[in-house]
Protein backbone atom coordinates (compact mmCIF):
# COMPACT_ATOMS: atom_id res chain seq x y z
CA UNK A 1 0.00 0.00 0.00
CA UNK A 2 1.34 3.62 -1.17
CA UNK A 3 2.30 5.38 2.33
CA UNK A 4 4.42 8.69 3.16
CA UNK A 5 7.46 8.07 4.88
CA UNK A 6 7.96 9.57 8.22
CA UNK A 7 11.55 10.03 9.01
CA UNK A 8 13.36 10.47 12.35
CA UNK A 9 15.98 13.19 12.71
CA UNK A 10 17.28 13.21 16.42
CA UNK A 11 14.38 14.51 18.11
CA UNK A 12 12.46 16.01 15.04
CA UNK A 13 10.40 14.17 12.78
CA UNK A 14 10.56 14.97 8.57
CA UNK A 15 7.60 14.41 6.36
CA UNK A 16 7.66 15.02 2.90
CA UNK A 17 4.69 14.81 0.92
CA UNK A 18 5.36 14.49 -2.44
CA UNK A 19 1.78 12.97 -4.23
CA UNK A 20 -1.55 13.75 -4.21
CA UNK A 21 -2.62 13.19 -1.24
CA UNK A 22 -6.57 11.46 -0.89
CA UNK A 23 -8.58 10.69 2.14
CA UNK A 24 -7.37 7.12 2.85
CA UNK A 25 -3.53 8.03 2.83
CA UNK A 26 -3.99 11.36 4.96
CA UNK A 27 -5.25 9.00 7.50
CA UNK A 28 -2.68 6.72 7.84
CA UNK A 29 -0.37 9.32 7.84
CA UNK A 30 -2.46 10.58 11.13
CA UNK A 31 -1.92 7.46 12.45
CA UNK A 32 1.93 7.05 11.44
CA UNK A 33 2.90 10.49 12.79
CA UNK A 34 1.35 9.86 15.95
CA UNK A 35 2.33 6.39 16.68
CA UNK A 36 6.49 8.09 15.86
CA UNK A 37 5.94 10.79 18.21
CA UNK A 38 5.27 8.51 21.08
CA UNK A 39 7.59 5.86 19.85
CA UNK A 40 10.78 7.91 19.64
CA UNK A 41 9.23 10.92 21.65
CA UNK A 42 10.08 13.56 19.34
CA UNK A 43 9.77 16.83 19.95
CA UNK A 44 9.39 18.20 16.51
CA UNK A 45 7.30 17.45 13.47
CA UNK A 46 7.70 19.67 10.29
CA UNK A 47 5.68 18.66 6.87
CA UNK A 48 6.70 19.69 4.07
CA UNK A 49 3.98 20.42 1.40
CA UNK A 50 5.74 22.45 -1.18
CA UNK A 51 5.01 19.93 -3.92
CA UNK A 52 1.12 19.30 -2.73
CA UNK A 53 -0.45 21.38 -5.62
CA UNK A 54 -4.42 20.04 -4.93
CA UNK A 55 -6.25 20.57 -1.57
CA UNK A 56 -9.63 19.99 -0.41
CA UNK A 57 -11.23 20.99 2.83
CA UNK A 58 -10.47 17.06 4.46
CA UNK A 59 -6.82 17.69 3.82
CA UNK A 60 -6.71 20.90 5.15
CA UNK A 61 -8.86 19.88 8.14
CA UNK A 62 -5.94 16.87 8.62
CA UNK A 63 -3.08 18.90 8.65
CA UNK A 64 -5.04 21.19 11.57
CA UNK A 65 -5.49 17.93 13.36
CA UNK A 66 -2.01 16.53 13.08
CA UNK A 67 -1.21 19.98 14.46
CA UNK A 68 -3.12 19.49 17.12
CA UNK A 69 -2.86 15.91 18.07
CA UNK A 70 1.68 16.60 17.83
CA UNK A 71 0.73 18.87 20.35
CA UNK A 72 -0.75 17.25 22.83
CA UNK A 73 2.04 14.28 22.63
CA UNK A 74 4.62 17.00 23.21
CA UNK A 75 5.35 17.90 19.89
CA UNK A 76 5.74 21.19 17.73
CA UNK A 77 3.84 20.91 14.17
CA UNK A 78 5.47 22.98 11.63
CA UNK A 79 3.96 22.81 8.00
CA UNK A 80 6.30 24.64 5.28
CA UNK A 81 6.58 25.38 1.61
CA UNK A 82 2.44 26.05 0.60
CA UNK A 83 2.38 26.78 -2.29
CA UNK A 84 0.42 30.14 -3.21
CA UNK A 85 -2.87 28.05 -5.02
CA UNK A 86 -2.88 26.08 -2.19
CA UNK A 87 -2.84 29.04 0.51
CA UNK A 88 -5.38 31.03 -1.32
CA UNK A 89 -7.82 27.83 -1.57
CA UNK A 90 -7.64 26.97 1.99
CA UNK A 91 -8.76 30.57 2.80
CA UNK A 92 -11.31 30.44 0.56
CA UNK A 93 -12.55 27.50 1.98
CA UNK A 94 -12.66 29.42 5.75
CA UNK A 95 -9.45 27.23 7.04
CA UNK A 96 -7.30 29.80 8.16
CA UNK A 97 -5.50 26.75 10.23
CA UNK A 98 -5.53 29.25 13.41
CA UNK A 99 -3.10 26.21 15.36
CA UNK A 100 -0.24 25.41 13.18
CA UNK A 101 2.86 26.90 12.77
CA UNK A 102 4.08 27.42 9.05
CA UNK A 103 7.31 28.41 7.83
CA UNK A 104 8.62 29.55 3.88
CA UNK A 105 11.17 26.77 3.56
CA UNK A 106 11.94 23.76 5.06
CA UNK A 107 15.27 25.55 6.21
CA UNK A 108 13.05 28.06 7.67
CA UNK A 109 10.82 25.48 9.39
CA UNK A 110 14.03 23.46 11.12
CA UNK A 111 15.12 26.79 12.61
CA UNK A 112 11.69 27.68 14.20
CA UNK A 113 11.59 24.19 15.72
CA UNK A 114 14.89 24.08 16.83
CA UNK A 115 14.42 27.11 18.44
CA UNK A 116 11.09 26.17 20.24
CA UNK A 117 12.70 22.52 21.35
CA UNK A 118 15.99 24.17 22.52
CA UNK A 119 13.71 26.68 24.30
CA UNK A 120 11.49 23.69 26.26
CA UNK A 121 14.78 22.01 27.10
CA UNK A 122 15.64 25.50 28.71
CA UNK A 123 12.54 25.60 30.19
CA UNK A 124 12.23 22.27 31.72
CA UNK A 125 15.86 23.07 32.93
CA UNK A 126 14.68 26.60 34.95
CA UNK A 127 11.98 24.62 36.03
CA UNK A 128 14.08 21.55 37.49
CA UNK A 129 16.63 24.46 38.76
CA UNK A 130 13.58 26.33 40.66
CA UNK A 131 12.61 22.99 42.62
CA UNK B 1 -34.31 47.01 -56.37
CA UNK B 2 -31.21 47.10 -58.76
CA UNK B 3 -32.44 50.20 -59.94
CA UNK B 4 -30.86 52.23 -56.79
CA UNK B 5 -27.51 50.14 -57.92
CA UNK B 6 -27.90 51.32 -61.22
CA UNK B 7 -28.88 55.30 -59.86
CA UNK B 8 -25.87 55.06 -57.39
CA UNK B 9 -23.02 53.52 -59.53
CA UNK B 10 -24.26 56.50 -62.81
CA UNK B 11 -24.36 59.06 -60.19
CA UNK B 12 -21.47 58.27 -58.07
CA UNK B 13 -19.25 61.20 -58.51
CA UNK B 14 -22.14 63.70 -57.78
CA UNK B 15 -23.74 61.73 -55.36
CA UNK B 16 -19.61 61.46 -53.47
CA UNK B 17 -18.89 65.28 -53.92
CA UNK B 18 -22.40 66.29 -52.50
CA UNK B 19 -21.66 64.48 -49.77
CA UNK B 20 -18.21 65.31 -48.79
CA UNK B 21 -19.79 69.36 -48.97
CA UNK B 22 -22.88 68.32 -46.87
CA UNK B 23 -20.46 67.34 -44.32
CA UNK B 24 -18.62 70.00 -44.15
CA UNK B 25 -20.88 72.07 -43.06
CA UNK B 26 -21.72 69.23 -40.30
CA UNK B 27 -19.53 66.92 -38.90
CA UNK B 28 -16.41 66.93 -41.10
CA UNK B 29 -13.04 66.98 -38.25
CA UNK B 30 -10.49 68.48 -40.62
CA UNK B 31 -8.15 68.17 -37.32
CA UNK B 32 -9.14 64.75 -37.17
CA UNK B 33 -9.43 63.65 -41.03
CA UNK B 34 -8.03 64.81 -44.54
CA UNK B 35 -9.93 65.78 -47.10
CA UNK B 36 -8.22 63.32 -49.28
CA UNK B 37 -8.60 60.66 -46.80
CA UNK B 38 -12.49 61.55 -46.61
CA UNK B 39 -13.00 60.79 -50.36
CA UNK B 40 -11.26 57.65 -50.26
CA UNK B 41 -13.06 56.87 -47.51
CA UNK B 42 -16.31 57.48 -49.42
CA UNK B 43 -14.91 56.00 -52.70
CA UNK B 44 -14.99 52.81 -50.92
CA UNK B 45 -17.95 52.86 -48.93
CA UNK B 46 -20.24 53.65 -52.12
CA UNK B 47 -18.30 51.00 -54.18
CA UNK B 48 -19.56 48.72 -51.14
CA UNK B 49 -23.14 49.70 -50.96
CA UNK B 50 -23.20 49.50 -54.92
CA UNK B 51 -21.84 45.80 -54.55
CA UNK B 52 -24.37 45.07 -51.60
CA UNK B 53 -27.37 46.48 -53.39
CA UNK B 54 -26.78 44.36 -56.41
CA UNK B 55 -25.52 41.07 -54.39
CA UNK B 56 -29.15 41.16 -52.58
CA UNK B 57 -31.59 42.51 -51.24
CA UNK B 58 -31.38 45.77 -49.67
CA UNK B 59 -33.43 44.76 -46.49
CA UNK B 60 -31.02 41.90 -45.43
CA UNK B 61 -28.25 44.35 -44.36
CA UNK B 62 -27.29 41.00 -42.01
CA UNK B 63 -26.71 38.59 -44.75
CA UNK B 64 -23.81 37.43 -46.87
CA UNK B 65 -24.02 39.78 -49.76
CA UNK B 66 -23.17 42.70 -47.39
CA UNK B 67 -20.34 41.08 -45.69
CA UNK B 68 -17.80 43.35 -47.50
CA UNK B 69 -19.92 46.64 -46.97
CA UNK B 70 -20.61 46.01 -43.43
CA UNK B 71 -17.23 44.93 -42.80
CA UNK B 72 -15.88 48.46 -44.20
CA UNK B 73 -18.66 49.90 -42.18
CA UNK B 74 -16.89 48.35 -38.98
CA UNK B 75 -13.63 48.80 -39.63
CA UNK B 76 -14.26 52.74 -40.15
CA UNK B 77 -16.66 53.09 -37.32
CA UNK B 78 -13.54 51.10 -35.61
CA UNK B 79 -10.77 53.97 -36.60
CA UNK B 80 -13.29 56.41 -35.92
CA UNK B 81 -13.90 55.72 -32.48
CA UNK B 82 -10.31 55.34 -31.23
CA UNK B 83 -9.61 59.07 -33.38
CA UNK B 84 -12.22 60.55 -31.62
CA UNK B 85 -15.41 61.18 -33.00
CA UNK B 86 -18.31 61.22 -31.32
CA UNK B 87 -21.05 58.57 -31.76
CA UNK B 88 -23.17 61.76 -33.74
CA UNK B 89 -20.50 62.71 -35.65
CA UNK B 90 -19.53 59.30 -37.06
CA UNK B 91 -23.80 58.07 -37.01
CA UNK B 92 -24.04 61.07 -38.91
CA UNK B 93 -21.76 60.69 -41.52
CA UNK B 94 -23.54 58.17 -42.78
CA UNK B 95 -26.88 59.59 -42.55
CA UNK B 96 -25.74 62.74 -44.47
CA UNK B 97 -25.17 59.89 -47.62
CA UNK B 98 -29.38 60.65 -47.54
CA UNK B 99 -29.48 63.70 -49.20
CA UNK B 100 -27.11 63.77 -52.23
CA UNK B 101 -28.99 60.08 -52.74
CA UNK B 102 -32.35 60.82 -52.66
CA UNK B 103 -31.42 63.96 -55.37
CA UNK B 104 -29.85 62.13 -57.68
CA UNK B 105 -33.37 59.56 -57.35
CA UNK B 106 -35.30 62.21 -57.91
CA UNK B 107 -33.13 63.61 -60.77
CA UNK B 108 -33.16 59.99 -62.33
CA UNK B 109 -37.28 58.92 -61.30
CA UNK B 110 -38.94 62.61 -61.99
CA UNK B 111 -41.66 61.08 -63.81
CA UNK B 112 -42.54 58.29 -61.96
CA UNK B 113 -44.05 59.07 -58.72
CA UNK B 114 -44.37 55.69 -57.33
CA UNK B 115 -41.71 54.30 -58.33
CA UNK B 116 -39.51 57.30 -56.97
CA UNK B 117 -40.63 56.82 -53.47
CA UNK B 118 -40.28 52.89 -53.39
CA UNK B 119 -37.02 53.80 -54.10
CA UNK B 120 -36.51 56.19 -51.56
CA UNK B 121 -37.97 54.03 -48.99
CA UNK B 122 -35.44 51.59 -50.15
CA UNK B 123 -32.50 53.75 -49.89
CA UNK B 124 -33.89 55.23 -46.61
CA UNK B 125 -34.24 51.84 -44.76
CA UNK B 126 -30.89 50.47 -46.04
CA UNK B 127 -28.96 53.70 -45.13
CA UNK B 128 -30.55 53.56 -41.37
CA UNK B 129 -29.73 50.27 -40.96
CA UNK B 130 -26.01 51.00 -41.72
CA UNK B 131 -25.95 53.93 -39.77
CA UNK B 132 -27.12 51.40 -36.72
CA UNK B 133 -24.33 48.97 -38.10
CA UNK B 134 -21.77 51.42 -37.94
CA UNK B 135 -23.00 52.76 -34.12
CA UNK B 136 -22.85 49.30 -33.08
CA UNK B 137 -19.44 48.66 -34.17
CA UNK B 138 -18.87 52.18 -32.19
CA UNK B 139 -19.92 51.17 -28.95
CA UNK B 140 -18.07 47.65 -29.33
CA UNK B 141 -14.74 49.48 -30.00
CA UNK B 142 -15.06 52.20 -26.86
CA UNK B 143 -16.50 48.65 -24.53
CA UNK B 144 -13.19 47.03 -25.86
CA UNK B 145 -10.87 50.21 -25.42
CA UNK B 146 -12.19 50.42 -21.76
CA UNK B 147 -11.43 46.64 -20.91
CA UNK B 148 -8.46 46.86 -22.03
CA UNK B 149 -8.14 50.28 -19.93
CA UNK B 150 -9.17 48.39 -16.86
CA UNK B 151 -6.52 45.53 -17.32
CA UNK B 152 -4.01 47.86 -17.66
CA UNK B 153 -5.30 49.67 -14.57
CA UNK B 154 -5.40 46.52 -12.84
CA UNK B 155 -1.52 45.45 -14.04
CA UNK B 156 0.05 49.37 -12.74
CA UNK B 157 -2.08 48.84 -9.87
CA UNK B 158 -0.50 45.96 -7.72
CA UNK B 159 3.14 46.22 -8.12
CA UNK B 160 4.99 43.87 -4.93
CA UNK B 161 8.58 45.86 -4.07
CA UNK B 162 11.28 44.39 -2.36
CA UNK B 163 12.51 46.50 0.18
CA UNK B 164 15.04 44.37 1.85
CA UNK B 165 16.16 40.54 1.84
CA UNK B 166 13.27 38.84 2.57
CA UNK B 167 10.71 42.19 3.21
CA UNK B 168 8.00 43.05 0.64
CA UNK B 169 5.86 45.76 0.00
CA UNK B 170 2.72 46.21 -1.11
CA UNK B 171 1.31 49.45 -1.84
CA UNK B 172 -2.15 49.32 -2.65
CA UNK B 173 -3.65 52.77 -4.74
CA UNK B 174 -7.21 52.58 -4.93
CA UNK B 175 -10.19 50.57 -3.81
CA UNK B 176 -10.01 47.11 -3.27
CA UNK B 177 -12.39 44.80 -4.48
CA UNK B 178 -12.88 40.94 -4.84
CA UNK B 179 -11.35 40.61 -8.65
CA UNK B 180 -8.44 43.54 -7.65
CA UNK B 181 -7.80 41.43 -3.95
CA UNK B 182 -7.75 38.03 -6.06
CA UNK B 183 -4.68 39.81 -8.12
CA UNK B 184 -3.28 41.64 -5.05
CA UNK B 185 -3.17 38.10 -3.00
CA UNK B 186 -1.83 35.79 -6.12
CA UNK B 187 1.02 38.30 -6.80
CA UNK B 188 2.25 38.81 -3.35
CA UNK B 189 2.16 35.08 -2.69
CA UNK B 190 3.79 34.46 -5.86
CA UNK B 191 6.07 36.87 -5.15
CA UNK B 192 6.93 36.06 -1.47
CA UNK B 193 7.28 32.60 -2.92
CA UNK B 194 9.88 33.36 -5.62
CA UNK B 195 11.87 35.94 -3.03
CA UNK B 196 12.11 33.59 0.25
CA UNK B 197 10.81 36.80 2.29
CA UNK B 198 9.28 36.52 5.50
CA UNK B 199 7.99 39.46 5.88
CA UNK B 200 5.24 41.21 3.53
CA UNK B 201 4.19 45.12 4.44
CA UNK B 202 0.77 45.67 2.85
CA UNK B 203 0.49 49.62 2.72
CA UNK B 204 -2.77 50.88 2.26
CA UNK B 205 -2.17 54.59 2.16
CA UNK B 206 -3.57 54.72 -1.26
CA UNK B 207 -7.01 52.95 -0.31
CA UNK B 208 -9.98 55.95 0.29
CA UNK B 209 -12.28 53.74 2.31
CA UNK B 210 -11.80 50.68 4.42
CA UNK B 211 -15.74 49.14 4.43
CA UNK B 212 -15.90 45.45 6.15
CA UNK B 213 -15.95 43.71 2.68
CA UNK B 214 -12.13 45.38 1.92
CA UNK B 215 -11.04 44.27 5.39
CA UNK B 216 -12.31 41.39 4.89
CA UNK B 217 -9.86 41.04 1.25
CA UNK B 218 -7.14 42.38 3.93
CA UNK B 219 -7.74 39.40 5.84
CA UNK B 220 -7.96 36.54 3.60
CA UNK B 221 -4.74 37.50 1.87
CA UNK B 222 -3.26 37.94 5.24
CA UNK B 223 -3.80 34.55 6.42
CA UNK B 224 -3.13 33.36 2.75
CA UNK B 225 0.53 34.56 3.45
CA UNK B 226 0.42 32.96 7.04
CA UNK B 227 -0.26 29.87 5.96
CA UNK B 228 2.88 29.61 3.51
CA UNK B 229 4.76 30.91 6.38
CA UNK B 230 5.09 34.60 5.86
CA UNK B 231 4.19 36.89 8.22
CA UNK B 232 2.19 40.83 7.13
CA UNK B 233 2.33 43.92 8.82
CA UNK B 234 -0.76 46.69 7.49
CA UNK B 235 0.56 50.16 7.11
CA UNK B 236 -0.56 53.53 6.11
CA UNK B 237 -3.47 53.27 8.21
CA UNK B 238 -5.14 56.43 8.59
CA UNK B 239 -6.91 58.38 11.66
CA UNK B 240 -10.52 58.25 10.05
CA UNK B 241 -9.69 54.77 8.87
CA UNK B 242 -8.39 53.99 12.33
CA UNK B 243 -11.71 55.19 13.03
CA UNK B 244 -13.77 53.24 10.44
CA UNK B 245 -12.68 50.00 11.48
CA UNK B 246 -13.49 50.54 14.94
CA UNK B 247 -16.81 52.14 14.53
CA UNK B 248 -17.80 48.79 12.13
CA UNK B 249 -16.34 46.79 14.44
CA UNK B 250 -13.80 45.02 12.30
CA UNK B 251 -11.18 42.93 14.04
CA UNK B 252 -8.22 43.21 13.16
CA UNK B 253 -6.65 42.31 16.51
CA UNK B 254 -4.64 39.15 15.19
CA UNK B 255 -2.68 41.33 12.61
CA UNK B 256 -0.13 44.25 13.59
CA UNK B 257 -0.87 47.54 11.79
CA UNK B 258 1.07 50.75 12.07
CA UNK B 259 0.27 54.12 11.04
CA UNK B 260 3.09 54.46 8.52
CA UNK B 261 5.51 52.28 6.34
CA UNK B 262 8.30 53.23 7.67
CA UNK B 263 7.05 52.09 11.32
CA UNK B 264 5.94 48.82 9.29
CA UNK B 265 9.68 48.64 8.25
CA UNK B 266 11.26 49.36 11.44
CA UNK B 267 9.25 46.10 13.10
CA UNK B 268 10.23 43.92 10.16
CA UNK B 269 13.88 44.51 10.44
CA UNK B 270 13.32 44.72 14.02
CA UNK B 271 11.61 40.75 14.26
CA UNK B 272 14.45 39.67 11.27
CA UNK B 273 17.18 40.66 14.20
CA UNK B 274 18.18 43.49 12.03
CA UNK B 275 18.70 47.09 13.04
CA UNK B 276 19.67 50.04 11.41
CA UNK B 277 22.50 52.22 12.73
CA UNK B 278 24.20 55.54 11.41
CA UNK B 279 27.85 54.86 10.71
CA UNK B 280 28.75 58.72 10.61
CA UNK B 281 26.54 62.35 11.07
CA UNK B 282 26.84 64.31 7.73
CA UNK B 283 28.98 66.95 7.76
CA UNK B 284 26.93 70.14 7.30
CA UNK B 285 24.48 68.82 10.41
CA UNK B 286 27.03 68.19 12.32
CA UNK B 287 28.21 72.00 12.10
CA UNK B 288 24.68 73.23 13.08
CA UNK B 289 24.35 70.77 16.09
CA UNK B 290 27.85 72.39 17.39
CA UNK B 291 26.85 76.15 16.44
CA UNK B 292 23.28 75.67 18.11
CA UNK B 293 25.27 73.37 21.55
CA UNK B 294 27.74 76.55 21.43
CA UNK B 295 24.66 78.73 21.50
CA UNK B 296 23.17 76.66 24.80
CA UNK B 297 26.31 77.02 26.43
CA UNK B 298 26.54 80.74 25.93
Amino acid sequence: MERIPVLRMGPLLLVTIQVDMHDKLALQLQDDITQRIADFGSTGVLIDISSLEVVDSFIGRMLANIAAMSRVLGAEAVVVGMQPAVAITLVELGMSLPGVRTALSVEAGMELLIGAVSRAAHGSEDERSQT
Amino acid sequence: MNQLAEIISRNEDRIRMQWIDGMAQGVQRPDLMSKAELDEQCRTILAAIIAGVRSGGWIEVAGVGWDAAREIFQSISASRARQGFSPVEVATYVLSLKKPLFSAIRGTLKGNQDEMFDTIWAATELLDRLALVTTEAYMATREELIVRQQQELMELSTPVVKLWDGILALPIIGTLDSARTQMVMENLLQTVVDTNSKFAIIDITGVPTVDTLVAQHLLKTITAARLMGAECIISGVRPQIAQTIVHLGINLEDVVTKAKLSDAFALALDRSGRTVTRTHTAPAKANQLSTLLEKREE
